[in-house]
């Protein structure tokens, strides 16, 4: 691995010194597992493309999000691809920042009709593509097959949340470190509020009624928070309220969690014997619900896309055709194999028999984000669009304020409902400020 | 004493430095003072449009505003505290002659080298986390249920982090200031028959007064404006126990791309720290012109 | 019996001295014992101190992501850019200040420090807007301007606080002399001042080193520094304490060698006109 990156070190010296007309692409992503193997086999890109450099900057999500905001709403110019997220594309494409993909969607070879209809229409804007998935994922119930047999019990494929609640009550033995659930818990629009949006969704919950008047003073809310107050309170671990999505990756792979609801891309994580202590004994299930109609499983595809300023829109398309097309599938399968290929985003991959081989969670993801609607997410009718975010531009920072509200909920802070009371009065400050209520 | 001369001369070197400082304060100061008054977010360009001084009510009226406030005191308070009594206490040992004094003294400086970002993720995910976490790992080895830092001691933790960063600049200050004290006076007042606490108090403190100021000032313009530590460890919560008022500019510019908002906030967080550096100017002003 | 007490004495300080010592030090040797340890054998529990099995494993898959000699040189340039033109511009002033004061010295000393109270975030956005229309974005030198700003009301009150230990009679003999206002700094400040400098030179490497704020906001890819580098580590997926550990030792251990070897002339002039 060393004598490589030496190898690749000297010939990227050698690149700059020898064609100084080569392009450099500066790529903008997240840390996250699937990336960082993009980033390793982008050697397969360059090798094809040998007048096409690539200079990635690769960081911690909040960060990432932060920067290639504020660089695109300056028009800074110092990216030539963005990976952002099914939140960020409406809003974006809207403003005119992005540039359509009409040259992707018209490449049969790159046969754009195979990508998932939900997640395709997430990255849609007025009927273009604005962006393309590099992984898609809903959310749903990874639990310990192991562990359910022990204790008698019988994890259905559709779950509803009362059984979740009980299961994880009998699984917890606190003083072995064994939590029969792990829930996000970190406060952030993207980290706990994914979740207890989605899971609010179930609950018949909504942000907004139809003229955009917050909703948390309602039973619906009060009932989600609850609920998923007591349960982490008899059945989580401790902490969960600096938890994320990586701490409880971490958690369930050392075999500390029951039962972990989040991400359909951690089916992976989990079930690699490299990473993960428990990998053959995890089974999987639909989110839960509540009998509404609805289950708590939201939907989200990093996706990469090109600011509209761009200069190397060429080079910057044939990157992202590279690394969204069925052979990038095929490629990380013949070298990592095919449990690590980035999930969620094609119909062909989950008709694939080689995968579905070794993805036991393949169909369960597969109907996890065909299930979910962000254009009609909840069981009242609600302006806006997004399961487990509001698609407007003040929600990054609203979510986030309301997310800490139950995030100190969770930590036993405040109660239920001050938490809720407080989440309230912000939304309605936050809705006044931007002008959608009076 | 100063010739005609020499006093333009000295005007003339000083010129740079207070014309450069003057820049890079006014032109982002004018900036920002112009956006506060604007209804301005990064995510809707094309709406900017005159505010008057709706920024600044929202800000000041943000419920989360007054915590932050306290908050903010409470660290800056807590770290000093932590530090000038830390730091007085580990010059006092470093002062004595020991074996490998000169080692102990290096491991005792090295945190102050640390990058804020790296000590907060290494305090948080090796030291404080209730499962992983070395501290949990001792609270079992005694039987104890371990304590969740971040999320039941939020802003002691932050505080604690914060301390340990700034004990050794405390430590090396209060250190040098320790051995310019004259021995003779020391050997005096032991002739005297003084004890040592006594000693301390009569003679060690009152000299150590002066770089306790110095490290009180220095400290605090650092400490006014604490935010990796922040962000990486708790991001503020929960619920707003450990935001101070550059995390909730940083909410406001960084999280909503308000930049009227934020804008409104760096003003009034200006403000807030010349109120501090007129309160240090004052306290400096009887303690270091001697 | 004199010397067995203070043997006994000097004893019991070297425990003591020892245990605070390793206590203050233990997060950063954690840090780096932790680096050598396979994920798994991070967060074993009971944790395992030396005997494990040693392995570059995580520096390997470090080094694999992300060039870290390419951001360690944009740390080196940057940090030590900036000090020396803080320092080029602040020993005048300082000088200035010390040896001509008047009536608006010490005002225009707050009024620098106090510059230094603004909250950075507060003024990214116009920040961000000029450096984007000047071409600064993502550029060793836009970083240079920046730190050496930020820094700069440090350098100043430094160095001034030292110069004023100087006393003025060598400088009143010297230009007795004849000598001229150049000669005078080169001659006979210069050497009197170099222990100030170089503790302020030192200090303010660290600080630039360490700042994480604007160096991270500013820069893309081609000037980005350690700081940068740490923040793709900051929340990794799934098992990450060796790999953040040797991303860690990684950022800080540079700063630390130096700072530990030079630590004596760090000393030497960080008094800030503490001591009389």
């Amino acid at each position: 691995m060393r004598l490589k990156s030496l190898m690749l070190g000297a010939c990227s010296v050698i690149a700059m010194a020898g064609f100084a007309q080569a392009e450099t692409l500066t790529i903008a992503t997240v840390n996250n597992g699937d990336m960082v193997r993009m980033q390793k086999l982008a050697d397969d890109f360059t090798t094809q493309n040998p007048d096409i450099d690539l200079e990635w900057v690769t960081l911690e999500e909040n960060v990432l999000r932060q920067r290639v905001t504020t660089d695109i709403a300056t028009k800074g110019g110092q990216y030539d691809i963005m990976t952002i997220g099914t939140y960020e594309v409406p809003i974006w494409a809207k403003q005119g920042w992005l540039l359509p993909l009409d040259k992707l969607v018209s490449d049969k070879n790159y046969d754009a009709d195979d990508i998932l209809p939900p997640i395709r229409s997430g990255l849609t804007y007025e009927d273009k593509l604005y962006a393309a998935p590099f992984y898609g994922e809903s959310s749903f119930v990874m639990y310990r097959k192991d562990l359910f047999d022990q204790a008698g019990l019988k994890m259905p494929d559709a779950p509803t949340w009362d059984f979740v609640g009980e299961a994880a009550r009998k699984l917890t033995d606190k003083n072995k470190e064994m939590y029969g659930i792990c829930l996000r818990g970190k406060a952030g629009w993207g980290e706990n509020m994914a979740f207890l949006t989605a899971m609010s969704n179930s609950f018949g919950a909504r942000w907004f009624d139809e003229n955009w008047k917050p909703q948390f003073d309602q039973p619906e809310w009060k009932e989600t928070l609850d609920f998923y107050v007591n349960l982490m309170k008899d059945a989580g671990p401790p902490g969960a309220s600096s938890n994320g999505f990586n701490e409880n990756l971490a958690l369930f792979q050392s075999g500390k969690c029951a039962m972990w609801i989040d991400a359909t891309v951690a089916a992976s994580f989990v079930s690699d014997p490299k990473e993960s202590q428990v990998a053959d004994k995890v089974g999987f299930a639909l989110a839960p619900d509540k009998g509404l109609g609805k289950r708590g499983n939201w939907l989200w595809a990093w996706s990469l896309a090109i600011p509209a300023g761009s200069k190397k829109t060429e080079a910057a398309e044939k990157f992202i055709n590279w690394a969204t097309s069925k052979d990038y599938l095929e490629l990380v399968a013949s070298k990592d194999g095919w449990l690590n290929v980035p999930p969620g985003t094609r119909t062909s991959l989950y008709e694939n028999a080689e995968y579905l081989k070794v993805a036991p969670f393949a169909k369960m993801t597969l109907d996890s984000i065909n299930s979910a609607d962000p254009n009609k997410p909840t069981v009242k009718p609600v302006p806006y669009v997004g399961v487990q975010f509001v698609a407007i531009p003040e929600f990054q920072g609203l979510g986030t304020a309301v997310g800490q509200q139950f995030s100190a909920a969770l930590a036993g802070q405040t109660t239920v409902d001050q938490a809720l009371k407080n989440a309230q009065q912000l939304s309605e400050r936050e809705m006044m400020k931007g002008g959608y209520i009076k | 004493m100063a010739t005609l001369q020499t006093r333009s001369a000295a005007r003339l070197m000083m010129t740079p430095a207070v014309l450069m400082l003057f820049v890079w304060m006014i032109v982002p100061l004018a900036m920002t003072l112009y956006f506060s008054l604007l209804r301005y977010n990064l995510l809707m360009p094309g709406m900017e449009e005159w505010a008057g001084t709706l920024n600044y009510r929202y800000f000041l009226t943000d419920p989360a505003f007054g915590a932050a406030l306290l908050n903010t005191l409470l660290l800056v308070g807590g770290v000093l505290l932590i530090t000038l009594v830390g730091g007085t206490l580990l010059a006092l040992l470093l002062d004595q002659p020991f074996f490998g004094q000169g080692i102990v003294r290096l491991l005792v400086i090295a945190p102050f080298f640390v990058m804020p970002t790296v000590s907060a993720l290494v305090w948080k995910n090796m030291l404080m986390h209730p499962v992983y976490g070395i501290f949990a790992w001792i609270a079992r080895l005694f039987g104890l249920q371990p304590v969740d830092w971040l999320s039941s001691l939020p802003l002691f933790s932050v505080t604690m982090i914060v301390a340990w960063q700034w004990l050794p600049f405390a430590t090396l200050i209060l250190l040098t200031a320790l051995q310019s004290l004259d021995e003779e006076q020391k050997e005096a007042a032991e002739m005297d028959g003084a004890g040592p606490v006594s000693r301390f108090i009569h003679i060690v403190l009152p000299h150590l007064a002066r770089a306790m100021t110095v490290v009180v000032l220095i400290e605090t313009i650092f400490l006014l404006s604490v935010f990796a530590e922040i962000l990486v460890t708790t991001n503020g919560g929960p619920g707003t126990e450990s935001t101070n008022i550059t995390y909730l500019v940083y909410a406001q510019a960084l999280l909503q791309f308000d930049v009227g908002g934020a804008s409104a906030g760096g003003i009034v967080a200006v403000i807030l720290a010349n109120i501090v550096a007129i309160f240090l100017i004052r306290l400096i002003g009887k303690n270091l012109e001697a | 019996m004199a010397r067995a007490i203070s043997t006994r004495r000097k004893l019991t300080f070297t425990a003591i001295g020892w245990l605070v010592g390793f206590v203050i030090f233990f997060p950063i040797l954690w840090t780096v014992l932790t680096s050598f340890k396979t994920e798994g054998e991070a967060i074993a529990s009971p944790p395992h101190f030396l005997f494990f099995d040693w392995t570059l494993q995580s520096y390997y898959e470090v080094q694999s992501r992300s060039n870290y000699f390419k951001h360690m040189m944009n740390s080196v340039v940057i940090s030590f850019g900036s000090t020396f033109i803080g320092l080029l511009v602040a020993i005048p002033a300082a000088w200035a200040m010390a040896f001509s004061p008047t009536k608006r010295t010490k005002d225009i000393m707050m009024w620098m420090l106090s510059t230094k109270m603004l909250p950075p975030v507060g003024v990214l956005v116009p920040i961000y807007l000029l450096f984007r229309d000047w071409g600064l974005l993502d550029t060793r030198l836009g970083l240079v301007i920046v730190l050496t700003m930020i820094n700069l009301p440090i350098i100043v009150w430094m160095l001034y606080t030292y110069f004023k230990e100087i006393p003025g009679e060598i400088l009143e003999a010297s230009r007795m002399d004849g000598a001229s206002l150049a000669k005078e700094i080169v001659y006979v400040l210069t050497p009197m001042a170099v222990p100030g400098i170089a503790s302020t030179l030192l200090l303010n490497i660290i600080l630039a080193w360490n700042e994480a704020f604007w160096t991270l906001n500013l820069s893309a890819a081609s000037a980005a520094p350690l700081t940068a580098f740490i923040a793709s580590y900051s929340s990794p997926e799934g098992l990450f304490w060796a790999k953040l550990s040797a991303a860690s030792t990684l950022a800080i251990a540079p700063i630390l060698i130096l700072g530990w070897f030079s630590q004596r002339q760090l000393v030497r002039g960080l008094t800030f006109g503490a001591v009389k």
